[in-house]
């Protein structure tokens, strides 16, 4: 069953968080996003739990980490310049395995760039966010139910992968007013992951001491399970190490518990990685994610509408991408593939890195304004 | 009976890490012994946050549930580990480098907010862990690797930061004495709001060894010569001497409303379980 609201996609996104369990927010404003930490400082407080506005980005992801790390679902809310500013806790959350959800409702970039117009020009920012090895888990929302459904989707990965995971909006989703379709409460108190739990004696807990390509298992804090975080190389017990055959693992199971994870298993959950839009019988192939998705459907229907059998394929899983499908699309339509996106080919670059072709159209735009449906209509044309 | 510090160290952690005489050691033990003195369970109850730099270290060795966060941001993590956990007794680490320089931002903020968080700022006047680049205490004129000819930059007074700031409990104390550093730690967990605490240690090696203390008793000798107990400050009469001194004990000791307890009345306002706060509540006590 679903529910009908009249929202955007901010406030869906801070009432996914809440609904997901999220019980502490910490952030600093940022347009495009602060309608997020504005709408979570209402609602956290009537469930008993926190929103904290700190004292700069910085600060508002490391209170978040700190919540988090005690066991409490926890997240925060920037856009680009606010990532770059969290980029060295977002590190911590990676090495020492501490869930949180980053929402970043993309602007223009780079530095303060264009802080009231769309961009998707953080889509490598969220892929490698921070110096070192890891994998990232990056969602992106295409249209106001997304930025619902892939929110409480970006807390259960979180929890289960026990990893940072990025929930990308941008301006004009963000700040998007209409009505939504959402699943019932019950429906997502369903689907609710919560962090495993080490249930023994707390004297043969050893808090990392986990096979490779599996998450820590991280008890919650004042339990009687004490343990050591650190941004360090660590050891089982989460102690600093040197050791060289210990911080090859560390970073090869880092990497392994989603990349590896999510080919072994065609994606980290079982909700779609992406959208098929009549893609059945189409000749031609629109890629597009995000707000420009919505554009997109508008294009397949005035192409079709000229007689040219067109599709959209629609990513939602950025970040680890869904390879598969996009080499099948790849070999299915050759060169009557169109990718468009709002930076300077961020995401095209990626699809070439697996269809290991670069002869793809692209309809890119970096200058804060959205793509038409008319502009892709008449790049498709030109293609063909 | 002898103290029983294994009760509250990870005692496989031992030896640790920091240099022979490190006064590093001192605090440790002085802040075990006044949370023993506190009667707090290091099981549910406690909570310590270190950053990076030797007083990082501070967290792998007291037996609890314990964090080693990034350079400078203890404060803001600890401030998400205690308004999620309010009744967890958070103690806080930091240098002078990771306290006043690269988190600077976070001490004045914890200390604004008034958030009953428990800050250790070990000052020992140097960045030592990376070999005696200058920080925001060395005293003008010391020869740092970064300042051959000798320190330029005035320095920082952590305590008057702090009181400005607002932290509703200050107090600076030498490392030279344990035990009356720990009467004041105890002081420091006792109070409610966020406690400030100053300890002045050593760092022979990467200060001492090239501003001619280069042991651990030279270094502390110099403490002590820059230090002074409030009440015998009070009465200097030289503005000079006066500045260059640093007031020992309890500077500031008053009650502020807490930031978790005032969050707690925003909670029942959201639940329906008080009265909207009002302008005069604002006057009085939330």
């Amino acid at each position: 069953m679903a529910r009908e609201v009249i929202s955007n996609g901010n406030e869906l996104c801070a009432k996914a968080a809440v609904d997901a369990g999220a019980r502490f927010f910490g952030g600093y404003p940022l347009t495009p996003s602060s309608e997020v930490m504005h709408v979570s400082s209402d609602l956290l407080p009537k469930v008993g739990g926190v929103a904290i506005q700190m004292e700069d980005e910085i600060a508002g992801i490391s209170a978040a980490l700190g919540s988090s790390m005690t066991g409490v679902k926890s997240f925060t809310a920037t856009s680009g310049p606010g990532v770059s500013l969290k980029a060295e806790q977002i590190g911590l959350g990676f090495i020492a395995e501490i869930p949180l959800v980053i929402v970043n409702v993309m602007r223009g970039g780079p530095s303060t760039g264009l802080p009231t117009r769309v961009s998707q020009a953080d889509i490598g920012q969220a892929q490698y966010p921070t110096h070192g090895d890891y994998a990232s888990i990056t969602l992106c929302a295409g249209s106001l139910s997304e930025c619902y459904t892939e929110t409480v989707r970006a807390f259960n990965l979180a929890e289960k992968y026990m990893t940072p995971v990025f929930i990308l909006l941008d301006e004009t989703i963000g700040h998007m007013h209409g009505k939504a379709s959402i699943p019932d409460l019950e429906e997502i108190e369903a689907s609710i992951v919560n962090r495993a739990r080490f249930s023994g004696a707390p004297e043969d807990y050893v808090a990392y001491d986990v096979p490779m390509n599996t998450p820590a298992v991280l008890n919650p804090m004042f339990q009687g399970y004490k343990y050591h975080i650190t941004g360090l190389h660590h050891g089982d017990n989460g102690f600093p190490t040197e050791d060289a055959a210990r911080c090859e693992y560390n970073i090869e199971r880092l990497v392994g518990k989603i990349n590896t994870v999510a080919a072994e298993n065609d994606g980290l959950d079982d909700l779609p990685d992406y959208e098929e839009y009549m893609l059945d019988d189409a000749d031609v192939c629109i890629i597009a994610y995000g707000s420009i998705g919505l554009g997109a459907y508008e294009a397949v229907q005035k192409l079709r509408a000229e007689g040219i059998k067109a599709g959209m394929f629609r990513p939602i899983m950025l970040w680890p991408s869904p390879a598969k499908k996009i080499a099948e699309i790849g070999k299915r339509f050759e060169n009557r593939i169109m990718i468009t996106e709002l930076n300077m080919g961020q995401y095209t670059k990626e699809i070439e890195r697996i269809i290991r072709r670069d002869d793809f159209t692209t309809l890119l735009k970096a200058n804060g304004r959205p793509i038409a449906p008319a502009e892709m209509v008449a790049k498709v044309k030109e293609m063909i | 009976m002898a103290f029983n510090y294994d009760k509250y160290l990870r005692v496989n952690k031992m030896p640790t890490l920091w240099c022979w005489g490190c006064g590093d050691g001192v605090i440790l033990k002085a802040t075990i012994r006044a949370i023993a003195k506190m009667g707090w369970d290091m099981d549910k109850e406690v909570c310590v946050v270190s950053g990076i730099g030797c007083s990082g270290r501070f967290s792998s060795y007291i037996d609890c549930n314990t964090v080693h966060t990034t350079h400078g941001r203890t404060v803001a993590y600890a401030t998400g580990i205690k308004l999620s956990n309010p009744k967890v007794n958070v103690i806080v680490v930091a240098g002078d480098g990771d306290g006043l320089a690269i988190g600077g931002n976070h001490t004045i903020h914890g200390c604004r907010r008034n958030i009953d968080l428990n800050f250790i700022l070990i000052n020992n006047f140097i960045y030592g862990l990376t070999n005696s680049q200058t920080s925001p205490t060395t005293p003008r004129g010391m020869w740092t690797v970064t300042q051959k000819n000798g320190n330029i930059d005035p320095t920082f007074n952590a305590c008057n930061l702090a009181i400005g700031a607002g932290a509703s409990f200050v107090a600076r104390e030498p490392m030279t004495d344990p035990k009356k550093l720990e009467k004041i730690l105890v002081k420091a967990f006792s109070h409610k709001g966020f406690s400030f605490v100053e300890v002045n240690s050593n760092c022979h090696i990467n200060l001492g060894r090239k501003n001619k203390m280069a042991n651990a008793m030279e270094n502390l000798e110099w403490i002590e010569s820059i230090t002074m107990p409030l009440k015998k400050w009070e009465a200097l009469e030289d503005p000079i001497e006066k500045e260059n001194i640093l007031p020992t004990g309890v500077l500031r000791d008053v009650e502020q409303e807490e930031y978790c307890e005032m969050y707690a009345e925003i909670q029942k306002v959201a639940q329906g379980k008080r009265a909207k706060i009002t302008q005069d509540d604002f006057e009085k006590k939330i």
